[in-house]
């Protein structure tokens, strides 16, 4: 009996999500409480059934690891209202994998560029080659675009270099850091506080000013990384400042 | 070209406007006025649209010199003493400054912020639509970080417009409204109700990204942790120390501590200008009460060029502020800038 039970509660495709209140013109729409790659999928597939089938009265929404940020305008729809057709769409927004960018993205590893190398090394037991090599092979995908512009949190990080962050956040960090915190890594467009480890750089601009596009990443997208030396990322970092996207686009 | 020089300028005050929407799944968060009410007044009085963008003065005082020709500015927010070359301004209304005269402005009195609108409004490069600063990003125009003295806002020649005044809604000193969520179940029952029932103040270390409370230590139910959502312009997060942060126009665009309520859109403007120090309560209203607020606040930015009074209609008003002075308020016939009486 309770078997059936299970059955039928694993037939059920998807769980509707949670409509959580942000004041009165934000609804915080929760797949999960977790960083959950399934949850993840149905932010973003809910976030392009929105745009592709609009609802008069949102103005943005913004996809984060576990829900998806739905502003609006009060004057034009109730929280209600609303809140009754996410979940209409929400029941249809099914992940798919179709039409993901894919993006390789330079990245000088080590040394002055990536403090933290040799310390994450050591707390795993193992080499600064063996780090970077592992961090390279991943393969990822941006979960979330956030806190400053560009700032793109990655899934898909590797058991093996889940680390907790520092106790002792750094108040600044450099332009394009490459860091690994928590289960997440990361690519880090301006210079900031973190407290997550740094491996490494990329001179590649995920936010510049008057550069088409001036956004590179977009949520869902794709990444793998590949180490450059520090001459190259010096060569590069000059191409990027001067608008270059440096960046390589491998599936459009 | 007239120009409207920055003769002196305190800390937090920038060219702000509506902001700039749009591009938060980005990290790009909006900016913006800290209070649209007072920026909407501002602009009516010269005439321009209601969220152009305007000098947003922060508490300590300042003052700008025309030069090149006339310069016509509206005055709302945060009362001041004010006088353009010796000659007494009120605020809510506009005033002309002569080629070569300087206005002055004292300090916030009742307020934080006050809104400086030159007519036709602020010449300058908009980005993502708008010209409002957002220093971190890079991001304001004509210059991309707060005001500094010598700083010079182009403008274009006064109109010679007969100067206005307007009426605004005494504001209530009444509590600070929120709905609960979206992380209030991240509280237990008593956290919530030490959250509304306490007394607050706000830290003087606070920003244009977030005001830190300072009142009881709230609780969470497990951890302070969470992973990082959205977040929106009042949403109040309670990291681990337990001391609430309202996120203000430049807030990160995302946040991984629960946030256990939200400041309403009606209130949002009334929180900002509290001063740091001034005792303060929230009071929680159901989703359909902010709504219906939300919706009366849009209806108020909506009427504000209904609310335009020629500056001779001022006669009646002195009769009321004679009563008023018999009252005991501090109203001071001779300063006209104590004149708006509706600040506490």
């Amino acid at each position: 009996m309770a078997n059936e039970v299970r059955l039928i509660q694993m037939a059920e495709p998807l769980s509707p999500p949670r409509l959580l209140p942000s004041g009165d013109s934000a609804i915080t729409v929760e797949f999960s409480r977790t960083i959950d790659d399934a949850a993840n999928r149905r932010v973003l597939a809910l976030d392009r059934l929105i745009a592709a089938e609009p609802i008069a009265g949102i103005s943005e929404t913004v996809p984060t690891y576990r829900s998806l940020l739905v502003h609006y305008d009060p004057v034009q729809i109730s929280f209600d209202a609303l809140g009754e057709q996410i979940l209409a769409r929400a029941a249809k927004a099914l992940p798919t994998e179709t039409g993901t960018r894919r993006w390789r993205i330079p990245v000088t590893y080590g040394g002055e560029h990536g403090i933290d190398l040799e310390e994450v090394a050591k707390a795993l037991q193992t080499t600064p080659d063996e780090i970077v090599a592992r961090h390279v092979a991943g393969d990822y995908r941006v979960a979330m675009i956030g806190f400053t512009p560009g700032w793109s949190y990655l899934s898909g990080l590797e058991t093996f270099l889940h680390m907790p962050r520092r106790k002792d956040p750094r108040l600044l960090t450099p332009a394009g850091t490459i860091s690994i915190g928590g289960i997440q890594t990361g690519v880090q467009c301006l210079a900031g506080p973190s407290g997550w480890h740094l491996l490494g750089r990329t001179p590649v601009r995920t936010y510049q000013l008057h550069r088409d596009p001036t956004f590179l990443l977009e949520p869902g997208d794709a990444i793998t990384f590949t180490a450059i030396d520090a001459k190259t990322f010096a060569e590069q970092d000059r191409a990027a400042e001067s608008g270059e996207i440096v960046a390589e686009l491998v599936t459009p | 070209m007239s120009k409207l020089v920055v003769t002196s300028i305190g800390p937090a005050s920038s060219v702000q406007d509506g902001g700039r929407p749009g591009s938060q799944r980005y990290g790009l968060v909006p900016s913006g006025a800290m209070d649209r009410l007072s920026l909407a007044a501002a602009n009516t009085l010269v005439g321009n649209d209601l969220f152009a963008a305007a000098v947003e003065i922060g508490p300590f005082g300042a003052s700008f010199t025309a030069r090149g020709g006339a310069v016509r500015v509206g005055l709302a927010g945060a009362s001041r003493n004010a006088d353009i070359a010796g000659r007494p301004v009120a605020f809510d209304s506009s005033a002309t400054l002569a080629e070569g005269e300087t206005l002055n402005l004292g300090f916030a009195r009742g307020g934080s912020f006050s809104y400086l609108a030159i007519e036709h409004g602020i010449e300058g490069e908009p980005m993502f639509g708008s010209l409002a600063v957002n220093a971190r990003a890079g991001l304001g125009s004509p210059y991309p970080r707060p005001l500094q003295s010598g700083d010079e806002l182009k403008a274009k020649a006064a109109s010679g417009a007969a100067e206005r005044r307007i009426e605004l809604p005494v504001a209530a000193d009444a509590p600070i409204r929120i709905v609960f969520g979206p992380q209030d179940d991240e509280f237990a029952e008593d956290s919530k109700k030490l959250f509304i029932d306490s007394e607050w103040k706000i830290s003087a270390t606070s920003d244009r990204m977030g005001y830190r409370l300072e009142g009881p230590v709230i609780r969470h139910l497990d951890g302070h942790n969470i992973v990082s959502d959205g977040t929106v312009t009042g949403s109040i997060q309670v990291p681990g120390n337990g001391q609430p942060i309202v996120l203000m126009p430049d807030r990160g665009t995302s946040g991984g501590y629960p946030k256990i309520a939200t400041v309403i859109t009606a209130d949002f403007g009334r929180f900002a200008q509290i001063s740091a120090g001034r005792p303060f309560r929230f009071k929680a209203v159901t989703m359909a009460e902010a709504q219906a607020e939300a919706i009366k606040f849009h209806a108020l930015l909506r009427s504000l060029p209904d609310r335009l009074r020629g500056i001779e209609d001022l006669g009646l008003n002195i009769e009321a502020l004679r009563d008023a002075n018999v009252a005991g308020q501090a109203v001071s016939a001779v300063d006209v800038s104590t004149w708006q009486v509706a600040v506490p």
